[in-house]
């Protein structure tokens, strides 16, 4: 009777072998995948040539015929291409996702603290907030500010009004328009100086606390140079030019308003409905992350002699921001994407564009798509590529 | 020296006066006292929290309740002018178009079958969600293959079963919701687990198919996904293959649910400890036996609240199959709140309140229940 060891080694027939099964698997599944692939694509083409659909990019370069209300670059109907549309509706969602993320954060943190107030008045508010808001769906909550609110408010004639300046009725709210004059490009110019002194200021004022002990005084400089001295640029050149920058207010004449600036009413039903309810998450988020810091980091610092301020910005907010940026990118994320709800309150934006009336005038469906979701995807990977870096950056270095 | 370390020592002669108790530090005085105005910043806090509530609650309970309207048959028990009081909310509108927001233009004849399918959808429900409920394997399996079948049958017809033929066309309101999310989250659950498998394959080209695919939808809203659904379907399939209206979008959602169950499932996947793989490769348990026996259930159950909270966004999200034309709950209202027989001031704002209702009792609900998981879960963990 041969010992195990005198054994030949157990040759493993070609069907058990892990190795050849490992290979065997992923080479189905390929050709699985790009059979399906194949198929849909030939269908495809079938389908389009029995249609008599054109293919190819081209249309981009076609004349588009259809008018858009809300337009960043000059745009007709007559004279534009479809590829110009696009840019609009880019630009469009650009616009709305970026001033929602703005304000989301703004009122999102303000929630999210009030969640943690002492205060047993104002936390409950605003657990009530977050709880409704999360809890319901957001194509409702931007019917109800769009058919509800913005439609139900008054003509323009009965239009709200502020100081005779903004005018708030159904055709949306209307504010006083800048007219640039000579040197008025000084005062943003003036501005990003600011930014830069104040950012040069603030490493140099490091430098000589982490040196010397001194402190100075950050703040105040900073809040001197960035508003500071764009102010000081715009009374110069009024006193010694003229006026910069005069506003064109709006008039009420006859049924309607002249002049002035127009903000539509879809574009603030987006923006409203969009903060509100991002904001609901951002509150949970900031919430999350400022409990993740444990109180024995409160009590060491209070302990090393730290005033609460100091404990709250130098000691709570960094490890908290390291809790908090992750999921709030993703709420940022979903702001954006979530923006393609334009299409069911009219808000020209980049789906009701190009998905909508593109697709419906030029029928090229796979074309008219594909640009669209690599529009949302290039955002996407952009932002979570950015966002790794910054995760390895600020990971917690560990022995 | 001496002096004077004899001039410091001090002895108390006399016994000092107790000091006064403090005032309220029990009661509902003192509860307003501490937690209120305990100081000046939050005294301002609490005044602003009485205006917030002042200005929001009061007109609120106004609409729903005091000013609003329960009874009558058309527009002029809505209409300050007719009805001679101030409107506020006008529940006889919806009372009188309940049926339509429940079942759409479903047969009336028919409708016992979709109540039948609520009761089917129920009971599978608490089947699942109810961790204590006996075999709740045969419960995973009746609602992941014996409920589908029965709700489909259900709900088309069959000639086998006499049941009359009800084309989907005629499908509405909270129906095509739930039938919408339903179906969404039969399919994404178990389609999400094998991507999240596939995610964690050692195979590279498993793995990165699996990649591409969730980081692909997750990337794109979910009403490009429906467009796609809609318009680009019917193109990938053979001529004269036509795909029902109700069919595109469903299968768009459960795309899009999969790749969010997919990273919840991964998180779980995740958590299990190495220990456990290996002690059922140490067993002799081949690849499936292995997740299916060992590492699925103790996965599954760890991300329960996720998979509750996906579902949340997946219901919320089942409204935006009104934008591609299907008619949900949100589409029945807007289709229904232009009745000129119900032409009335406050109509819209009635209706979005109404669906506000229902999707506000099933989304919190959903919620709590996850948060009781997770602190049933969490049981454990306490000392």
């Amino acid at each position: 009777m041969p010992t195990i060891a005198e054994q030949a080694p157990a040759r493993a027939s070609l069907l058990y072998d892990p190795k050849v099964r490992a290979i065997a698997y992923q080479v189905v599944l390929t050709v699985v995948v790009v059979g399906l692939i194949y198929t849909a694509a030939s269908n495809a083409v079938a389908n389009l040539r029995a249609a008599r659909i054109a293919s190819g990019f081209g249309f981009l370069n076609t004349t588009s015929g259809f008018d858009i209300n809300q337009t960043l670059i000059p745009y007709s109907a007559a004279g534009s291409t479809y590829g110009e549309a696009f840019i609009v509706g880019l630009l469009n969602t650009l616009v709305v996702a970026v001033i929602g993320i703005f304000f989301a954060t703004i009122l999102g943190f303000t929630v999210g603290i009030a969640r943690l107030s002492k205060n047993w008045m104002i936390s409950k508010l605003a657990m009530v907030y977050v709880e409704v808001i999360r809890n319901l769906p957001l194509l409702l909550q931007l019917l109800f500010w769009y058919v509800a609110v913005l439609a139900a408010l008054p003509g323009p004639r009965q239009a709200v009004n502020v100081g005779d300046m903004f005018f708030l009725s159904n055709r949306g709210l209307l504010l006083p328009a800048p007219i640039l004059h000579t040197g008025a490009r000084l005062i943003p110019a003036a501005f990003v100086i600011g930014i830069v002194a104040t950012i040069v200021f603030a490493r140099w004022a490091r430098r000589q606390q982490e040196a010397t002990g001194r402190q100075y005084p950050v703040g105040l400089t900073a809040v001197g140079l960035i508003l500071g001295l764009p102010i000081l640029v715009w009374l110069l050149i009024g006193l010694f030019v003229g006026n910069p920058i005069t506003f064109d207010v709006p008039r009420l004449q006859g049924f309607n308003f002249r002049g002035g600036m127009q903000v539509f009413p879809e574009f603030v039903a987006l923006l409203v409905g969009l903060t509100t309810y991002t904001a609901g998450f951002i509150a949970e988020v900031v919430r999350a992350g400022i409990l993740a810091v444990s109180k024995g980091q409160t009590e060491a610092a209070s302990a090393l002699g730290l005033r609460p301020g100091h404990i709250l910005r130098l000691v709570v907010i960094p490890q908290a921001m390291r809790v908090i940026i992750p999921p709030l990118t993703s709420q940022y994320l979903n702001l954006t994407k979530n923006s393609s709800l334009a299409v069911a309150i009219g808000y020209p934006d980049l789906v009701q564009i190009f998905m909508g009336t593109v697709l419906n005038q030029t029928g090229q469906a796979v074309e008219v798509v594909a640009i669209t979701m690599a529009v949302y995807l290039t955002i996407s990977l952009l932002t979570s590529a950015v966002m790794n870096v910054y995760n390895r950056r600020m990971a917690i270095v560990e022995r | 020296m001496n002096a004077a370390t004899e001039t410091l020592r001090f002895v108390r002669a006399q016994e000092v006066d107790a000091a006064p108790p403090p005032n309220l530090v029990r009661g509902p005085l003192a509860w307003i006292r501490e937690n209120l105005f305990s100081g000046p910043v939050n005294t301002i806090l609490t005044l602003i929290a009485l205006y917030l509530i002042y200005i929001l609650f009061p007109p609120i309970i106004r609409f729903l309740f005091i000013d609003a309207v329960w009874t009558g048959s058309n527009r002029d028990a809505c209409r300050p002018d007719t009805a001679g009081h101030a409107v506020g909310a006008c529940w006889a509108y919806i009372w009188s178009k309940l049926n339509y927001f429940i079942y759409g233009s479903y047969p009336a004849a028919e409708r016992w079958r979709v109540n039948l399918f609520f009761l089917l959808l129920a009971v599978g429900v608490a089947w699942m969600l109810w961790l204590d409920a006996p075999k709740r394997a045969w419960g995973a399996v009746y609602f992941f293959a014996v409920f589908p079948i029965l709700a489909f049958v259900l709900l088309t017809g069959s000639d086998w079963l006499r049941l009359s033929h009800v084309p989907t066309s005629l499908w509405g309101g909270i129906l095509v919701t739930i039938v919408v999310s339903t179906v969404g989250i039969v399919f994404a659950l178990p389609l999400g687990i094998v991507l999240a498998l596939g995610r964690r394959s050692k195979l590279p080209i498993i793995r990165i198919f699996s990649v591409i695919f969730i980081e692909f939808v997750r990337g794109v809203p979910l009403i490009t996904v429906l467009f796609m659904a809609n318009t680009m379907l019917p193109l990938f399939l053979p001529e004269g293959v036509t795909v029902d209206r109700l069919l595109r979008p469903l299968v768009g959602v459960a795309i899009f649910a999969s790749a969010y169950m997919a990273e919840v499932v991964r998180g779980g996947l995740q958590a299990i400890p190495k220990g456990q793989y290996e002690g059922a490769m140490s067993l002799g348990l081949n690849y499936w036996q292995m997740n299916v026996f060992i590492v699925l259930p103790q996965a599954l159950k760890i991300v329960i609240p996720g998979i509750v909270n996906t579902f949340i966004g997946l219901f919320k999200d089942t409204t935006l199959v009104a934008i591609v034309g299907i008619f949900d709950l949100i589409r029945t209202i807007e289709a229904s709140r232009v009745d000129p027989n119900w032409s009335a001031p406050t109509i819209n704002a009635t209706g979005y309140a109404f669906a506000a209702m229902f999707y506000f009792v099933f989304c919190w609900g959903m919620s709590r229940y996850s948060i009781a998981v997770e602190r049933r879960l969490a049981a454990g963990q306490h000392r």
